[in-house]
């Protein structure tokens, strides 16, 4: 794998039984396959997507969770992918890191044609696919729900990856947005939203998960991709409001609760 | 200069008695047998420029690439045997991803050119593989500014302001020289190649040529473009109106 390292079977004096390394099983009955760790560490939780006049948004925020506590707060989970996509993650970081990784390669590798052609969102989305698909049969999956969302020939394009599940809409969330962003969504998108009419609906349903998702934070991002290209947001933060009725004594009439 | 190495030019891994590896020197000359390509180095970045001849009327322009973008900030301009170009590189390819993985960035161009170099000199060390019929220039733009290499069939590979290989290299080499390269820009560098590649085409033993040029600049941003087309038309214009102010000079 690099070009400075040596196999393992090369290096002199030492040989490595490939055989010897699974675990034995002297038992008659099947050895389950071999599987990874698979449990996320530091996640990031619901991307938000949603198709207007000109293109489409994605928004997220930046924290990186550690189990429950909320380590990271500078997290980037919307990328750029070539120049008129952005992939959005949440799930292990890790592997949202490794993916991009693959993506970079995939996009350079279709720039070093210098033919005039350039892979599409829709083209992005299936080898997103297929990266998915396969590690999930592997029983090494990418711990994801991945949003892909671009432009190309005027077609906007929005989509989610999940171990390998692919669909699209106008209109995408994942994890608690699925809950909590999309009813909105399904009550208030319009295909002729304005970009502000579009970035007030996902401020919107992002100040909703900042109220109810114990993950986020109060600290996002929101991407724009039009025919002109991708515009990823600095950081930016959104006014809670804390003064409705319901804050004041939360636990009232929830007995025992504090 | 050339000589026979008879009994001494079989295979990759003998030396003559004079110290020569025939074979090597043989690949050299596969090199020297095809259209000329160059490239040099401007002040803000590197041209290239490759004289293609054509060998049948019923190629279609534009195929038969022989600039290669390896990563975005370098590329290679092949002379030679076309298939052992693309071998070197993939190659070249390779490793710029190799490093890109492993070490997070862009792969410097020095680098780049010390890994391809080892690899072409790899095969002039086994008798089982032959040496690669092609050189390369290799040019890019990394933190230290614009470089130019050229790797040859030995793997040997030094850094250049100019070089050129292929069949009209001498007269190329001459009208580089010629050359304020430390004052000139890509733009007029553009310009220049053009003018040395139609100048040392030779009308009589070679028909037709197309001209294949791309340029790493500033004002590409320091990626790898082929040079638009409209300032490559420009290029050829006053290449060849350069051309008829000599022919009338004489």
């Amino acid at each position: 794998m690099f070009a400075t390292g040596i196999a393992e079977e090369d290096r002199k004096g030492s040989y490595v039984d490939r055989s010897i390394s699974r675990p034995c099983n002297f038992e008659i009955s099947q050895q389950s396959p071999v599987t990874h760790t698979q449990y996320p560490y530091v996640t990031g939780t619901s991307v938000l997507g949603i198709k207007y006049k000109d293109g489409v948004l994605l928004a997220a925020d930046m924290a990186g969770s550690y189990g429950s506590t909320v380590r990271y707060k500078s997290i980037h989970r919307l990328k750029a992918v070539g120049s008129h996509a952005v992939l959005g993650a949440s799930g292990e970081i890790s592997d949202f890191q490794q993916v991009t990784q693959y993506l970079d390669e995939l996009v350079l590798n279709d720039y070093m044609w210098e033919d005039g052609n350039k892979l599409g969102p829709q083209e992005i989305h299936s080898y997103l696919n297929r990266l998915m698909y396969n590690k999930r049969n592997k029983f090494d999956p990418f711990w994801n729900s991945l949003v892909l969302g671009g432009v190309e020939n005027g077609q906007k394009y929005l989509g989610v990856n999940m171990i390998g599940v692919h669909y699209k809409d106008n209109h995408v969330a994942t994890g608690f947005g699925n809950h909590l962003a999309r009813p909105m969504f399904r009550n208030e998108w319009r295909e002729d939203l304005t970009l502000e009419e579009g970035v007030k609906l996902l401020e919107k349903c992002l100040l909703v998960l900042f109220y109810r998702d114990r993950s986020s934070i109060n600290k996002f991002q929101i991407a724009k991709i039009t025919e002109e290209g991708v515009v990823i947001s600095e950081p930016f933060a959104l006014k809670p409001n804390w003064d409705f009725k319901a804050f004041h004594n939360p636990t009232l009439g929830a007995d025992g609760s504090w | 200069m050339s000589s026979i190495g008879t009994g001494y030019d079989l295979s990759v891994t003998t030396f003559s008695p004079d110290g020569r590896v025939f074979q090597v020197e043989y690949a050299a000359k596969a090199v020297d047998n095809s259209g000329t390509v160059v490239g040099i180095k401007c002040k803000d970045g590197v041209v290239f420029g490759v004289e293609k001849l054509i060998v049948s009327k019923m190629l279609l322009e534009g195929s038969n690439r022989r600039i290669h973008a390896v990563q975005r900030h370098a590329a290679m301009a092949m002379a030679g045997v076309a298939a052992d170009g693309r071998q070197i590189v993939s190659r070249a390819r390779a490793e710029a991803n190799n490093y890109e993985n492993f070490y997070g960035d862009e792969i410097p161009i020095k680098e780049l050119c010390d890994r391809v170099a080892s690899y072409v000199h790899l095969s002039t060390l086994y008798w089982w593989l032959r040496p690669f019929g092609s050189a390369a220039i290799l040019g890019g733009y990394d933190r230290d500014g614009p470089q130019l290499y050229m790797i040859e069939p030995s793997g040997v590979a030094y850094r250049y302001f100019g070089a050129a290989v292929g069949k009209g290299r001498q007269a190329a080499k001459t009208e580089i020289e010629k050359l304020k390269l430390s004052e000139l820009t890509c733009r007029e560098g553009v310009k220049e190649v053009a003018k040395i590649i139609y100048g040392i085409h030779d009308e009589a033993k070679d028909k037709a040529f197309e001209l294949e040029m791309s340029w790493i600049c500033d004002e590409t941003n320091k990626v790898h473009q082929r040079v638009p087309a409209d300032l490559l038309e420009e290029a050829k214009a006053a290449a060849k109106a350069a051309l008829e102010e000599d022919m009338d000079a004489d």
